[in-house]
């Protein structure tokens, strides 16, 4: 501990972490019911609330795309940094390249549904 | 009272002669009031007086007998033999480098202790003529809790991370960082920051929380941790919108 100290810069992945995790716990096994088997199987909800035209309309509206991209973008990087630290604690200690395969794939993921919510056009 | 006899397999390592620790097993007579310190001192006392271990006050308050008993983190004082029916094992802390038998070497967490710095550092310092400061009982009870820490390290002991890589500052240090940070008579959160905040600091935790449950003192080291991420956290984003300096 005598090397002079570094400020961690833990605090963004542990605040996209913490916001994922909340969000997860919140949305998560209700969107599962929705998506999974609600909709699917027709209890509660009719099977057309998902048709094509009505997620297309859900996915242009600004609203809309805000939840999807929060949804999947802060599910992703709470993910990611479970896994981390999970490769870390069963002794995977992989630095880069775990970091790579973990928030790099979360910040990939992040991007593509950026570019693919902007690409469906408003 | 009946005596009974319990097998003790205790932990022994003489760098001198062993090659890496390894386990003597002991017959030891033993009554329902004996701890297994009381234990370790009958080996010492009738079977084998080269066993080597820690401890003083035999009362929960010194925090030395720290030792893993059947694999958990436990003051040999404040455990009891007539729990272990039969046979129970008892190990150096885990986690740490061994000394000789059950003792192990304290070096790293005393340089943690120091670099925390233990004690309050007045925000404006008093003359005495000025009398002492003052606490309310609602002041006191904000670090209460995180004051009855005794450095038994038991929590280093229990801490996974701590395991995997000792740069980590480490359950009990932080909680007693907390306790000074928490005192209204303390000044110096912000220079204790730079620690909680560095790559050392609080951010090597994954929240197990086992360091709270094997506590002897109910220190709650966890809570203290986690509390301090938050202000890590805050102290990240907000660090530029603060007032930096001191006004004239
Ligand atoms: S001997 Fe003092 S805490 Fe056990």
């Amino acid at each position: 501990m005598n090397r002079p100290l570094k400020r961690s810069n833990a605090p963004i992945f542990w605040g996209l972490f913490g916001a994922g995790g909340m969000l997860a716990a919140l949305l998560g096994p209700m969107l599962i019911f929705i998506t999974g088997i609600a909709v699917p199987l027709g209890l509660l909800l009719p099977r057309s609330a998902m048709n094509y035209a009505a997620m297309l309309a859900f996915a242009r509206h600004p609203l809309g795309k805000g939840f999807i991209f929060i949804v999947i973008a802060l599910f992703l990087w709470h993910a990611a940094h479970r896994l981390f630290h999970s490769l870390h604690d069963i002794g995977i200690h992989g630095g880069t390249l775990a970091k790579l395969l973990t928030y790099g794939l979360a910040a990939a993921g992040t991007v593509i549904a950026a570019g693919a919510l902007l690409a469906t056009g408003f | 009272m009946t005596e009974q006899i319990i097998r003790m397999e205790v932990m022994r390592y003489r760098p001198e002669q062993d090659e890496a620790p390894w386990l003597q097993s002991f017959d030891v007579p033993y009554s329902d009031d004996m701890s297994v310190l009381q234990g370790l001192n009958y080996i010492k006392d009738e079977l084998d007086e080269s066993l080597s271990f820690r401890w003083s006050c035999r009362m929960a308050i010194c925090g030395s007998c720290g030792m893993m008993v059947d694999g958990v983190p436990k003051l040999a004082c404040k455990t009891f033999l007539r729990d272990y029916p039969g046979t129970v094992r008892v190990e150096a802390l885990h986690h740490f480098p061994i000394e000789r038998d059950l003792v192990v070497v304290l070096d790293d967490f005393m340089e943690k202790l120091e670099r925390i710095q233990p004690y309050i550092i007045p925000r404006q310092e008093q003359a005495l003529s000025e009398g002492e400061y003052l606490q309310t009982p609602t002041q006191l009870e904000r670090y209460a809790q995180f004051s009855s820490c005794i450095n038994c390290l038991l929590c280093y002991a229990a801490c996974p991370q701590y395991g995997l890589d000792s740069s980590f500052l480490g359950p009990g240090a932080i909680a007693l960082l907390h306790r000074y940070n928490m005192d209204s008579r303390d000044g110096a959160s912000e220079q204790r920051m730079e620690l909680v905040a560095a790559e050392e600091g609080v951010f090597h935790c994954t929240a197990v929380g086992y360091c709270s449950e094997v506590c002897p003192k109910h220190v709650d080291p966890a809570n203290a941790v986690n509390l301090n991420k938050t202000r890590a956290a805050g102290d990240y984003f907000l660090r530029f919108a603060k007032p930096k300096g001191r006004c004239q």
